[in-house]
């Protein structure tokens, strides 16, 4: 794994999201706890929304567009058979950082 | 021959290692003791129940003179230590030299003084020491104290001092209280249990500058200009490695003196325990694992074999009356699940955090008996899976105990009132339920209660629930969602009989069963909150669907659009210009009319969205509210200005009515005409509210509807005068904002409390002036331009960092 700084903690807000474009596509990072972020896919797994615009609630978010929920641990729909995808991302000194590797389209398998 | 030992500072820490290394092995060492302060080792901890008068300093002093005495301790107290010279292995104290063979670093930590203007006025002191408590102690009766810092040292000191009868209040920087120990449930019982004791808690309060006068404090200034008086103010904002002696001396430093398990810096000679040290990437607050490194570095001076590991920490709050547990680690982590547990009757909550079969988190408020034994599954790694279902009732759980959904009622004082029309309150229910009134009815009948609008029939039937027991067969109504078991008519009124003014105080009081809610109740409880409170209850845009928290409406392929208002349907050239101007400019594929008589700029994209505003707003525009459950616009045709049939000023009826209206939240969208004659042009009689011009006045119809249902506008009243149609319009909207369901239309909502109540409510001339002076409060707060707002801070709309830019080099 190769850590990538990406933000302050701070600079999302606490049950919000914010985009990260990258090699792969858009990665949202959601603010579930004062100090707890997931990293996943933007875009839904049933007709592409913007999962950041979506409502983020317990470790979970909900599509702004269609209402699917999604578990962020996972990538799981919830009650539906489809997934999207979810990267290691961790915080260290209030600051988030997304491993590199995974996102990087040249080594993502 | 004894080695020389010299330890530097006499804390937690270095007391602990005195204690093993002479239990150990008495005739290793010569130990030598430098201490800053004037003593020796004392229990730290215990300053706080000294601070609140529940203990005296000698009771928490762990090693008295006698003690030193007894085990040959040469005692420098009250003496710095100024310089460590490694190459001769010498220290220097303020009172000279000492050589040493073996040397313990344990000078704990700093506080940390945020530099704020007026930080070194006399009165301005941290929480760290005897002398910090003892300026503390002098605050008493009639005084006044702030302390910045809602952690664990800040409250404790807060606590101590409003014990002795000082005036407290306490400024934190976060949205709740300990936020790294607690999340925010726990952190609203904890305000509350705090309040309780008569300190004030101002969260998410930014510090600007301590005012003084003649070299002393006098208040603490935030940044919203509120002035908190204090005749003392305690700084207990985070504290610091103090490293200042081993960074000098040439040790291998980072936030702390790097260790490695052995408690050994980067000079072999020299160790190093306590808040001062970095090991493996962490350091250190709590003195649990403080003691364990003070073992660990015995053994090493001893020559013995122990390694120093790591293990999560457990936190409580010396404060009596605020019973608190959290543990292990709730946050940043793959595969985890939540359990949940309230009991708002008695104020308790707890929450597990699950990994896999294995416990790793906890966080408890209010009944904390099991906190050990929680604490226990999680630094053993126990497997949960046997007890996954009934592990948060503890280990004494013998089945049976379910959570009451039925509680938060049942908790209710008797004087709550539960039917807001008729003013009935718990007490003369239960009454009259008692007397014989078994059935919903027969309540009704004789005290009123759900007998007029009939939102409260829920809590009715629940109170005859709590009341009968068994005997009443409870019918299921619909809950908001999944999280409680209440429906929104019962949150509404229990919001405002219990004064619950934040979403962690519903989700406490109300029983919700999970951690912060769902897509369904968050929005809805959000717009409670803030149609109920408009002065308490802040915002929180993360509670609302995306159209209102990015403020534009997100079309199917995640563009937004961009629709500024025209009051009343008026519009100029120039704006008209400025509109075209910007959709040039931002390649705006579909420019509309909307059925609102409104422009659309349609297919504008997420990160363009604050500029193309900061433009619109330049030539005048606002937003349009196109995407709000809000009021969306009001409809008029030309009427007396130029229309032969027009009997009165419907335009301008139409863009006062706007102008009052606008940035107002209402349950679901509010859409609004008036039309100059009965000819109709604006089509008013499909409104939420639909006013028609006639010679002798006004006509006000309500409840209209044209989308998935068609309905024609019922008629409120006819008024004479454009004042009382305003008047009359306000009420309404306002009394739909106090009452409806969210989501419901006003039809919706009609249709369930009858236009005849509503009727009442408006005719009574006091109850409508109550009603126009809510709704002029809200606006004072709400009738504002969102746009002009966020494109202030366009960083917020666009990604957080590109990262196909790095790779690409
Ligand atoms: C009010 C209060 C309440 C607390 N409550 C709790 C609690 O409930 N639970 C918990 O786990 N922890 C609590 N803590 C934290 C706990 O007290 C500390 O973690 C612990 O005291 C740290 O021990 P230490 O030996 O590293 O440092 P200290 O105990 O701070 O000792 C360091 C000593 O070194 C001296 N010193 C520093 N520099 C020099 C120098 N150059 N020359 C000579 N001497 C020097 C200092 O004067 C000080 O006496 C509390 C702390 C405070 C202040
Ligand atoms: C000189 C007289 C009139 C003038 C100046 C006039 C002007 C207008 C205007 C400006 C509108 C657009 C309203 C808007 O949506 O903003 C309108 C719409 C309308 N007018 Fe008239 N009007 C006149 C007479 C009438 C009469 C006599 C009738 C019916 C008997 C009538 C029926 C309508 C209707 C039904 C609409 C709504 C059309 C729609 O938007 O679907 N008008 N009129
Ligand atoms: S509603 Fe009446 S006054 Fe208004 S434009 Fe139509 S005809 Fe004229
Ligand atoms: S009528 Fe239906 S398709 Fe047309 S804008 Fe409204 S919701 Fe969309
Ligand atoms: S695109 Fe996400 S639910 Fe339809």
């Amino acid at each position: 794994m190769s850590w990538i700084d990406i933000a302050a903690v701070d600079d999302i807000p606490e049950r919000g999201a914010r985009v990260v474009k990258t090699p792969v596509g858009c990665i949202a990072l959601f603010r579930t706890g004062a100090e707890e972020v997931f990293a996943a896919s933007n875009s839904c797994a049933h007709k592409g929304g913007p999962l950041a615009d979506g409502i983020v609630h317990g470790q979970k978010v909900t599509c702004p567009l269609h209402n699917w929920v999604f578990d962020l641990n996972t990538g799981q729909a919830v009650g539906e058979d489809a997934r999207i995808a979810t990267y290691p991302v961790r915080i260290e000194a209030g600051r988030v950082l997304l491993d590199g590797m995974a996102v990087d389209d040249r080594s993502a398998a | 021959m004894k080695q020389k030992l010299v330890i530097i500072g006499a804390g937690m820490s270095s007391g602990r290692l005195i204690e093993t290394l002479v239990d150990t092995n008495p005739d290793a060492f010569d130990i030598t003791l430098f201490n800053a302060e004037p003593r020796g080792n004392y229990n730290r901890l215990m300053l706080s129940p000294v601070l609140s008068g529940e203990k005296t300093y000698e009771e928490i002093v762990t090693h008295d003179d006698a003690f030193y005495a007894t085990h040959g301790v040469t005692c420098r107290f009250g003496e710095k230590v100024t310089e460590i010279d490694r190459a001769a292995k010498v220290v220097t104290g303020e009172n000279g030299p000492v050589r040493y063979d073996k040397l313990v670093i344990g000078t704990g930590s700093e506080p940390v003084i945020i530099p704020l203007p007026g930080h070194d006025l006399e009165g301005v002191i941290a929480y760290r020491d005897l002398e910090d408590t003892q300026r503390m102690m002098a605050m008493g009766e009639g005084r006044r104290v702030v302390v910045i810092g809602g952690g664990l040292l800040g409250l404790e000191a807060a606590a101590g001092m409003a014990a002795r009868g000082a005036a407290v209040t306490v400024v934190h920087l976060m949205g709740h209280l300990m936020e790294r120990q607690l999340d925010e449930a726990a952190g609203y019982l904890l305000k509350k249990s705090l309040e309780g004791k008569g300190i004030t808690v101002r969260l998410s309060a930014n510090s600007k500058e301590i005012v003084g006068e003649n070299g002393r404090v006098k208040a603490l200034r935030l940044d919203d200009g509120t002035e908190l008086p204090c005749d003392l103010l305690v700084m207990a904002v985070g504290i610091r490695p103090n490293i200042a002696l081993g960074k000098a001396a040439g040790l291998a430093v980072g936030r702390g003196i790097h260790v490695d398990d052995q408690m050994v810096t980067s000079d072999p000679d020299i160790l190093s325990i306590g808040e001062c040290v970095e090991h493996r990437d962490a350091i250190f607050g709590l003195v649990a694992p403080l003691y364990e490194q003070a073992k660990v570095a015995a053994q090493t001076l001893l020559g013995r074999e122990a390694a120093f590991v790591q293990k999560s920490l457990s936190t409580k709050l010396k404060v009596t009356g605020c019973d608190l547990f959290s543990a292990g680690d709730f946050a940043d982590g793959e595969g985890r699940e939540d359990i949940v547990f309230r009991d708002p009757s008695r104020g308790v909550y707890k929450r597990l955090v699950i990994e896999g079969d294995r416990l790793i988190g906890v966080v408890m408020y209010g009944d904390t008996s099991d906190g050990s034994w929680f604490f226990g599954l999680i630094r053993d790694g126990t497997s949960i899976d046997d007890m996954r279902e009934t592990l948060i009732f503890g280990p004494a759980f013998q089945g049976g105990t379910q959570l009451d959904p039925l509680s938060a009622v049942a908790v209710l004082p008797s004087e709550a009132e539960i039917c807001g029309c008729n003013g009935v309150c718990k007490g003369t229910i239960v009454e009259a339920i008692a007397a014989g009134a078994t059935d919903l009815g027969a309540v009704r009948a004789r005290t009123k209660a759900s007998a007029s609008c009939g939102t409260c029939t829920g809590l009715v039937e629940q109170l005859m629930q709590v009341t009968l027991g068994d005997d009443f067969q409870m019918p299921t109504a619909q809950p908001i969602c999944g999280c409680c078991d209440l429906t929104h008519e019962d949150v509404r009124r229990l919001i405002k009989t219990k004064e619950l003014k934040s979403q962690p105080a519903v989700w406490q009081e109300l029983g919700w069963k999970t951690v912060n809610g769902c897509h369904v109740c968050r929005p809805a409880v959000n717009f409670y909150l803030l149609a109920d409170w408009p002065l308490d209850y802040v915002d929180d845009p993360q509670s609302r669907f995306v159209n209102e928290r990015k403020h534009a409406n997100i079309q199917k392929d995640g563009t937004f659009s961009v629709v500024p208002r025209m009051w009343g349907g008026i519009t100029t050239a120039d704006e008209l210009r400025a509109i075209a101007d910007a959709a040039d400019k931002y390649n705006v594929p579909t420019v509309k009319v909307t059925g609102g008589q409104r422009i659309d700029l349609l297919g504008v994209k997420g990160e363009d969205l604050p500029y193309i505003w900061a433009d619109l707003n330049r030539a005048g525009l606002v937003s349009g509210h196109a995407y709000s459950k809000g009021l969306r616009t009001v409809k008029t045709c030309v009427g007396t200005d130029h229309c032969r049939f027009g009997t009165q000023d419907s335009t301008g009826l139409g863009i006062k009515l706007e102008q009052a209206l606008w940035g107002s939240w209402t349950p679901h969208k509010v859409k609004l005409a008036v039309s100059g004659c009965p000819r109709n042009c604006a089509e008013a009689t499909c409104k939420d509210v639909g006013i028609v011009c006639v010679d002798s006045g006004y006509q006000v119809g309500v409840g209209g509807a044209a989308g998935m249902d068609v309905k024609e506008t019922e008629r409120l009243l006819d008024v004479t005068t454009e004042g009382e149609a305003i008047a009359v319009t306000i009420a309404f909207v306002q009394l739909y904002r106090e009452n409806a369901k969210y989501l419901d239309r006003p039809y919706k909502w009609l249709a369930k409390v009858g236009l005849d109540w509503v009727r009442d409510h408006i005719m009574d001339a006091n109850e409508r002036q109550r009603l126009i002076d809510a709704f002029e409060l809200s606006q004072s707060i709400y009738r504002k331009d969102p746009w002009a707002e966020h494109a202030a801070r366009p960083r917020a709309y666009t990604h957080l960092a590109d990262l196909t830019l790095e790779a690409a080099e």
